[in-house]
């Protein structure tokens, strides 16, 4: 690796060829104070001006971002000309944002305020004109208000590189300039999935979730029978908005959180991922056996989904026609645990804590609902809504004990469950069942190593006694691609596929803490390479832990199909269970 | 909004299978639209979106971008009054108001009859005979503000014949 001489602050250092000025001084220990930069150049337009620094050989001060260090650079972060030039560059960017800070859903992970207090930028330097702007609350999951957008520009580059969807875009000029769908349109008109990413690389609160707190709140004013459910991703990242490492499983603490919630029951959406393995194995063994739609494609992610009717509406009939796990949760609360408890459906409140925005808009789908129109699932809050009601209930979270779910009707879940969370984690809870269902024994090793980890498509081919299977997993839309039109073409060779909406699988979703390094010192710096498998690690290891693995050797599951829905794909286990999807138009008129 | 006509559509389809191979061919495309159709519809951005496989946002963002660029349909003759220094510093803004009086649009604007468009431009590289003003290609040197009327009656005889 060639190396170069330069000097930061008077400093002598030796760094790779090649770096920006931001990337040398970041590995020298300086951190220069950024935006519009993220993620190793993920995004870096040099367009905030907020790292300017001085480097000699250079005309005036550098974007330290863009700009690459040469042989023999000596840099200066602390003159006072660079200081200077950084506080207006922040001052000029508050001069144009809307500065209700106190009621901002960023409010305090803003990184717009967290430059501010770095700089020392002053109130009000520049007053002035405001650029027009838009408010977009139109889709149940996200809210866009141009009036705390920076234009850094972190959303279009994950709309477009990273999920490969490209529904944000810069849109006029100059002063003018805004971000947001074609058209100005509102997301809810125009074919964005809900999936959050851009909410999470966001650094102001220009982009965030649609909070329901308050549909929570007015269901306990109401005395309705609150169950919540938590997604398997929650517990892996929970502990990060109350300070705890990256990678902290926080099962206990978050069931008895919410135990001090006021909730009447707190479930686990595993047992809802268990179901959805039963009827998910039979439906995809079904296919087989009769000639049906192959590959069968998994529909547990709203986000995959949702592109698949705006963008592939001729291959719907390749997904699975299962609900989500906590759709499936949701249907069964209001059904078999109501009869079992006496109670009315109508009074019960099913409240859902994902690490998604995109379930949001899900649970308003009329497909997931029952005959009379009562809907699955009232409300979804993602896991940084959790945190804010924990929050805001003060419960000191880092110290609660360590408490279980409920353990009545719905309450066991097994390891299968656990791991939906992660990309391949669908895949492999349902090969462990489908296996037994075709070999009648279960697979040795439990684990199928090939579905795991974080490369963007991943296949294996499964002898399942006999029968080899070839299977692929991808995760994030730019991923699928590929295996989509391999389908559309006619030319796949797999019969099972598992896709889920965000880079990572929900661990990773758009509902889930922030990772932004500014905000957490005691992190590694290469924190966002590895913030992943951290939180991927948790589900596999608690996975590891369960004594039962398959799904279909959870009991109470075998329970709720004897008693109450017969055969997994019967008649009773479709109309409450299965759903249906239709191609929508992308930009309607 | 307006669908597009079949002819319209397989003209578009032509433009772009002429441009695609090129190393940068959005722009080439959104230009070529632009002369043929006088604005860039929705729709065509869609479809030039699904050929180059461009999200709609980024045509938008071109199409926005550049002044040249409209998407609303211009008007049978597209005024341009160049206002860039040379022009302005000998009248053209007189010039401009003149057109604007006459015909009752401001620039940006057509005319209800679908024949006028004024366009104020910044400097189109014809600073020795400004003022310039140029309609559809043809360029009309040293306007002044009484030669205005005769130019727009010009066109009114020409009227929506092709």
């Amino acid at each position: 690796m060639e190396m170069v001489n330069i000097k930061i602050e008077g400093h002598p250092y030796q760094v790779e060829k090649g770096l920006t000025i931001l990337e040398a001084a970041q590995r020298c220990g300086y951190t220069i104070p950024t935006l519009c930069h993220f993620n190793h150049g993920e995004c870096s337009r040099g367009s905030c001006r907020v790292c300017l620094v001085e480097a000699t050989g250079a005309r005036g001060l550098v974007a330290s971002c863009v700009y690459p260090i040469s042989e023999g650079m000596e840099i200066t972060i602390s003159s006072p000309k660079a200081v200077s030039a950084r506080r207006t560059s922040v001052e000029l960017l508050l001069s144009n944002h809307s500065k209700n800070c106190q009621q901002c859903a960023k409010n305090g992970q803003c990184e717009l305020l967290h430059v501010a207090k770095i700089t020392g930028a002053r109130d009000d330097m520049y007053e002035g004109v405001k650029t027009p702007t838009t408010l977009d609350k139109l889709t149940p999951s996200i809210i866009r208000d141009t009036s705390k957008c920076i234009l850094c520009g972190r959303c279009v580059e994950r709309c477009k590189k990273v999920q490969g969807t490209g529904i944000l875009g810069f849109e006029n000029r100059g002063f003018k300039t805004i971000v947001g769908p074609a058209y100005n349109r509102s997301m809810a008109e125009s074919p964005c999935i809900l999936c959050g990413q851009c909410v999470n690389v966001c650094p102001t609160g220009a982009l965030m979730e649609k909070s329901e707190i308050d549909l929570v709140d007015k269901a306990r004013k109401e005395g309705k029978f609150i169950v919540v459910q938590t997604a398997p991703a929650v517990r892996a990242a929970l502990g990060e908005e109350f300070g705890m490492k990256i990678g902290t499983s926080v099962t206990g603490k978050m069931v008895a959180a919410l135990k001090r919630l006021g909730f009447n029951r707190v479930y686990d959406t595993n047992f809802g991922a268990d179901l959805t393995i039963m009827e998910e194995a039979t439906e995809l063994l079904n296919r087989i056996k009769n000639g049906g739609q192959l590959p069968m494609i998994t529909s547990c992610s709203p986000g995959w989904v949702n592109y698949a009717e705006y963008f592939y509406g001729d291959l719907l009939d390749h997904l699975s026609s299962c609900k989500s796990p906590h759709e499936m949760m949701g249907a069964i609360v209001k059904s078999y645990f109501a009869e079992k408890n006496g109670l009315d459906p109508k009074d019960i409140f099913v409240v859902s804590i994902m690490p998604c925005t995109a379930k949001k808009y899900e649970k308003e789908r009329p497909e997931n609902a029952n005959k009379d129109g009562l809907k699955d699932v009232d409300a979804v809050l993602t896991t940084r809504e959790l945190a804010k009601l924990i929050k805001r209930s003060g419960i000191d979270f880092v110290r609660l004990p360590d408490e279980e779910f409920d353990q009545d009707l719905l309450g066991e879940y097994t390891g299968a469950g656990v791991i939906f969370g992660v990309t391949g984690g669908v895949m492999e809870a349902a090969l462990r069942t489908a296996y037994h269902a075709l070999t009648g024994k279960e697979h040795d090793l439990i684990k199928f190593e090939e579905v795991r980890g974080f490369e963007g498509v991943k296949e294996a081919s499964i002898d399942m006694g006999g029968t080899v299977v070839k299977v692929a997993v991808a995760h994030g839309m730019k991923n699928a691609k590929p295996l989509l039109d391999d389908i559309r073409a006619g030319k796949s060779p797999y019969t099972f596929i598992e896709i889920m909406g965000c880079p990572g699988g929900c661990i990773n979703g758009g509902g889930q803490p922030f990772v932004k390094p500014c905000f957490l010192p005691n992190e590694d710096p290469d924190i966002l390479d590895t913030y992943r498998e951290k939180r991927a690690k948790v589900l596999y290891s608690e996975d590891e832990k369960q004594v039962v693995r398959q799904s279909h050797n959870n009991k109470q599951i075998q329970a709720l199909y004897n008693d109450y829905l017969g055969e997994p794909n019967g008649h009773k286990a479709h109309e409450l269970l299965h759903t249906s999807y239709k191609a929508r138009e992308r930009f309607p008129k | 909004m307006a669908k597009l006509s079949s002819t319209a559509v397989k003209r578009v389809d032509e433009i772009i299978a002429e441009y695609k191979d090129e190393p940068t061919p959005l722009m080439m495309i959104l230009s070529a639209i632009q002369k043929e159709f006088g604005y860039i519809p929705f729709e065509v951005q869609e479809i030039i979106s699904e050929k180059l496989g461009i999200p709609v946002a980024d045509i938008y963002g071109v199409v926005t971008f550049y002044s040249f660029f409209s998407l609303k349909p211009k008007g049978k003759y597209v005024i341009g009054v160049c206002l860039g220094t040379a022009c302005y510093v000998k009248g053209a803004q007189q010039v401009c108001d003149k057109f604007s009086e006459i015909l009752g649009i401001k620039p940006g604007e057509t005319t209800a009859d679908g024949l006028f468009t004024i366009d104020a431009l910044r400097c189109i590289g014809a600073c020795g005979i400004a003022p310039a003003v140029s309609i559809n290609g043809k360029v009309y040197p040293k306007m002044s503000v009484s030669q205005v009327q005769a130019v727009i009656d010009e066109y009114r005889a020409l009227g929506g014949a092709n």
